[in-house]
């Protein structure tokens, strides 16, 4: 047992830092009436026309100047993990390498500062670069259209399946239930269930991969269609997906694919070769644009021909003139959000794909896949893989390494993070016990995996060694340690308030 | 290949070690027939300076709104953003980490984002605010659901004065979920009496302040009329910088308030990505869409911050969640609360006044045009006019004058010849002396 004891740091300091980690307290702490942070020329004549609407109450904002804030925001950036920093093996969020050349052309004056309601005339180079990232979509995908507005994965799955209920209705064919697999991401339940859809799970097979034979037999003329991931959340390719598909359609059903997986097969499998009717693409994932602490994302999704004439408003045209538009389409199922999509993220995404050119798209997927297998193959002896033979992107292993240590699979996670590392994604798949997910993506060296690869296995050692009051006290190096999840669940304190005011007798 | 460390050394190495002869061989699950054999037909690998070359190239064909006078607004608005928020926001530590899944190694993104929650519930004047959404439209579809669980009803009452990207996604969302969206008709005068509509089945009452056609209005019978039907008034805001200056949505009454963060800290960008904003009444906390960030302690007593509530959740819930949504808006987020935090109280009313007297003062001008009338009395940065003419061409025309003259009411409601002489008009801090002196000649000349 080497943890100092719960709560009893070695050494203390008069300001509770510890070095390079700065305690930091609210904005809200720090505030004096007054003070600002920034400078605004006087307010010139004119006529009020608030009418009589004007604001009486305080807001209760803090003033703080410019030096305070950039120190403030510099010091909480210090509290967090980053892809900057290190390995961060998030299995299904792709946590790849941000070029910083996809920030500075997103801030071109010509790109970031257009308003959306300019008029078409006055923004043909950015529908040009729409136009042009989506046809990189549709060759990588072979498939014939995309809709590009969806803001993120999620909203690309009620798109995808927006578009599918909307093509059964022209066909005056209501039908009533999805299938989703049980490894499914949460996601896909819950769209399902949004757009009107009875959710009927589909169990996995001892491989991993949907059951075939249970899938076929769930099979309707009720059912609309299916919601898989591919490569799916077990980081395996569904090796019956063709069949699949087929089955699908002969019950006269769609094929929905999750493609949140997709940078395991870019530039050497097409989607649309497998007999997808929709999938939407993480471009936050597969296409690097940054995942900046939980969004923004962007969800475009690309459409077979069936599904194409009902993908939403708006979208870009070849006109007459150039560029076009389309913002009204009755035969469009509808409107996703407001104006034409996540740009920003668009010409992040098309400044990455253009970097990697098709070889190195290719290149890319299959280093990150080689990547997963030297993972797996490293790690297969001092952990339990969950399912035999190679994997795709990500490796996957169950916590039977850990059965009698007394250890979870998150006070593993936990002492990882001691070790300088993210943790991997834990409890998902719930197909899997205890499931590690662990998706190193392209941007890994092979030393660095070399060195991931010999903490978890000193970690899995230790586990097994009978040290599991270390990993119950884990983290001990970060700015804060466990913290108490049930608490603030039970009692939720969800925003700061000022302290009541101490009476003036006090 | 420069973001790929691997050499084929490695790669070689690698494979022994995994004992398969080749990448391709990883591949043994994919269909014969599906695997490619080569590249797929797209151009090759491009070093930075040509894929410059080609960004810039592209974005020589636009008209920057900051290249020339900019009056646009309906929805989005161009603010100055001081230069430490985007330096700030490109920290690597917050530009590249993900959700705050786990809470020791992201207090930074955690404690923003509780900050973030308390700037948007005290510029609403709600109670709680969410961690963000993805825009102010798909908020306000999601307080409408929202409505519709907590009241057990299914009819929802939609202002003319909303936003129409905001009632087309509403519309939208309504055909496929089983709700229905009741749409008042547009209402550029702002005259229309929503409580009239209000029956048993309505979960809730939409409306925008200030409204789409720039209409401020005290909502404060309306919030009555809905609290004596058990329904909920829903406010959406698209511009947030309106709220240093007019009585906010919780003052009157509102249930629930979305908005459209954009002005704060995150550049127009073509219309995307932007901040929705989501707030409303303790009482509904388990009613709440998105993620939600919580104050907490850690083992040693620490004050800390958690993601929490998740259980409302769809990674939790699945099919039984309160909505699909999984990410948020994170780094628009951060940008919005430190723009927020540089204002502070004093800079926020300043700016918010700066607005309304930049735009008051363009709306004498402009309106003293013969012909052009005013058509809002009151209103807070953006305006509606009515020309002597359709205002579609009027803004073509302006544009090949370098003057990016404000939206047409025709390009959201096409076809309703109604509104096809109305022109939105927007003016922020951004807009000059020189600006509306130049904007006046060109629309006289234009109106000739």
């Amino acid at each position: 047992m080497t943890a100092p004891a719960n709560g009893a740091p070695q050494v203390r300091t008069i300001s509770g830092n510890k070095g390079l980690q700065i305690e930091e307290p609210l904005i809200f702490e720090q505030g004096m009436q007054g003070r600002s942070g920034v400078d605004l020329p006087a307010i010139p004549q004119h006529k009020d026309r608030l009418g009589g609407l004007k604001r009486k109450s305080e807001i209760g904002l803090p003033g703080l100047s410019e030096p305070q804030v950039v120190r403030h925001y510099t010091k909480l950036s210090q509290k967090n993990f980053a892809i900057d920093m290190g390995v961060y093996p998030l299995g299904s969020c792709t946590m790849k390498h941000n070029p910083r050349l996809n920030e500075k052309m997103a801030r071109l004056p010509g790109i970031g500062d257009l308003h959306p309601m300019q008029p078409v005339s006055t923004v043909q180079g950015a529908l040009e670069l729409i136009d042009r990232l989506a046809h990189w979509l549709k060759v990588l995908t072979n498939m014939p259209a995309v809709a590009m507005s969806p803001a993120a994965g999620a909203h690309g799955e009620l798109c995808g399946i927006m578009t599918i209920r909307a093509a059964l209705l022209a066909k005056g064919d209501a039908r009533k239930r999805i299938l989703v697999p049980e490894s499914a991401h949460g996601t896909n339940p819950a769209t399902a269930a949004a757009c009107g859809y009875v959710v009927d799970p589909v169990p996995a097979d001892e491989r991993g991969r949907v059951d075939l034979a249970a899938f076929k037999a769930k099979l309707g003329s009720d059912v609309a269609g299916t919601m898989i991931t591919n490569p799916n959340t077990c980081g395996l390719f569904e090796n019956d997906i063709i069949d699949i598909a087929d089955a699908v359609h002969g019950a006269g059903g769609y094929f929905y694919c999750d493609g949140a997986n997709f940078n395991a097969i870019v530039g050497r499998v097409r989607p649309g070769d497998l007999g997808v009717d929709a999938m939407h693409i993480n471009l936050h994932k597969t296409f690097s644009t940054p995942h900046g602490g939980g969004g923004p994302g962007s969800g475009p999704v690309v459409l077979s021909a069936a599904l194409a004439p009902y993908a939403p408003v708006p979208y870009v045209v070849h006109g007459a003139n150039g560029f076009d538009l389309v913002e009204q389409d009755g035969k469009a199922f509808g409107r996703l959000k407001g104006f034409h999509g996540q740009m920003g993220m668009f010409v992040r995404a098309l400044a990455y794909m253009m970097s990697h050119g098709s070889d190195g798209l290719r290149q890319a997927s299959g280093d990150a896949v080689l990547n997963a297998n030297y993972i797996l193959a490293g790690l297969k002896d001092e952990l339990t893989p969950a399912f035999p033979g190679t994997c795709m992107h990500e490796a996957l292993f169950n916590d039977e390494f850990l059965d009698g240590t007394d250890v979870s699979t998150l006070d593993f996670a936990k002492a990882m993070i001691d070790e300088g590392y993210h943790p991997m994604t834990m409890y998902f798949p719930l197909v899997v016990h205890g499931a590690l997910l662990m998706e190193p993506t392209e941007t890994e060296s092979k030393d660095g995996l070399d060195r991931y690869i010999d903490v978890i296995k000193g970690l899995a050692k230790r586990a097994k060694a009978g040290d599991a009051a270390y990993f119950h006290g884990a983290p001990y190096h970060t700015p804060r340690r466990r913290l108490d999840e049930t608490l603030a669940a039970r009692q939720p304190i969800l925003r700061w308030k000022p302290e009541a005011p101490k009476k003036a007798a006090e | 290949m420069r973001y790929l460390p691997l050499t084929d050394d490695d790669r070689r190495a690698m494979l022994r070690r995994i004992g398969v002869a080749s990448t391709e061989a990883l591949y043994s699950d994919v269909p014969e027939k599906a695997r490619l054999k080569g590249a797929v037909d797209l151009p090759p690998v491009m070093g930075e300076l040509e894929v410059e070359r080609t960004m810039s190239g592209l974005a020589a064909k636009n008209l920057g709104a900051g290249s020339c006078p900019s009056f646009l607004g309906a929805g989005a608005y161009r603010h100055h953003i001081p230069a430490s928020v985007d330096h700030l926001i490109q920290r690597g530590e917050f530009l590249t980490s993900y959700t705050p899944y786990q809470p020791e190694v992201t207090q930074g993104t955690l404690q923003y984002l509780f900050e973030f929650q308390t700037q948007v519930a005290l510029l609403t004047g709600m109670e709680v605010a969410n961690a963000s959404m993805y825009d102010g439209a798909t908020a306000t579809v999601e307080a409408v659901m929202m409505a519709n669980r907590v009241t057990r009803r299914s009819r929802a009452i939609i202002s003319g004065g909303l936003h129409p990207h905001y009632r087309e996604v509403i519309a939208t969302h309504a055909k496929f979920t089983g709700f229905e969206a009741a749409l008042a008709p547009a209402d550029a005068v702002g005259n229309e009496d929503l409580a009239k509509m209000i029956d048993a089945n309505t979960s809730c009452v939409v409306v925008q302040n200030p409204s789409f056609f720039g209409h401020v209005k005290d909502l404060s019978g309306l919030a009555k009329a809905c609290q004596a039907a058990g329904a909920l008034l829903v406010v959406a805001v698209t511009e947030i910088v309106s709220l240093g200056a007019v009585t906010p949505p919780g003052e009157m009454g509102a249930d629930i308030v979305t908005a459209e963060g954009q002005s704060l800290g995150v550049p127009l960008s073509y219309g995307g990505p932007y901040v929705g904003l989501f707030a409303t009444r303790d009482k509904f906390i388990r009613q709440m869409p998105g993620r939600l960030t919580g104050q907490t302690v850690d083992v040693d007593g620490k004050r800390g911050w958690v993601l929490t509530l998740s259980t409302r959740e769809q990674h939790i819930r699945r099919e039984k969640a309160t909505s699909n949504i999984c990410t948020n808006s994170g780094l628009c987020a951060l940008a919005f609360n430190i723009h927020l935090t540089l204002l502070g109280e004093a800079g926020l009313t300043k700016l918010a006044q700066l607005n309304h007297a930049t735009a008051s003062r363009l709306a004498d001008r402009l309106s003293a045009i013969p012909g052009v009338k005013l058509v809002t009395e009151t209103f807070f940065n953006e305006f509606t006019l009515k020309l002597p003419k359709p205002a579609a061409p009027v803004v073509e025309a302006l544009a090949k004058k370098r003057i990016l003259g404000g939206v047409p009411v025709s390009r959201l409601y096409p076809g309703d010849a109604a509104l096809a002489d109305l022109l939105l008009v927007a003016a922020t801090e951004t807009v000059s002396d020189e600006d509306i002196a130049a904007y006046e000649a060109a629309l006289k000349e234009v109106l000739k």
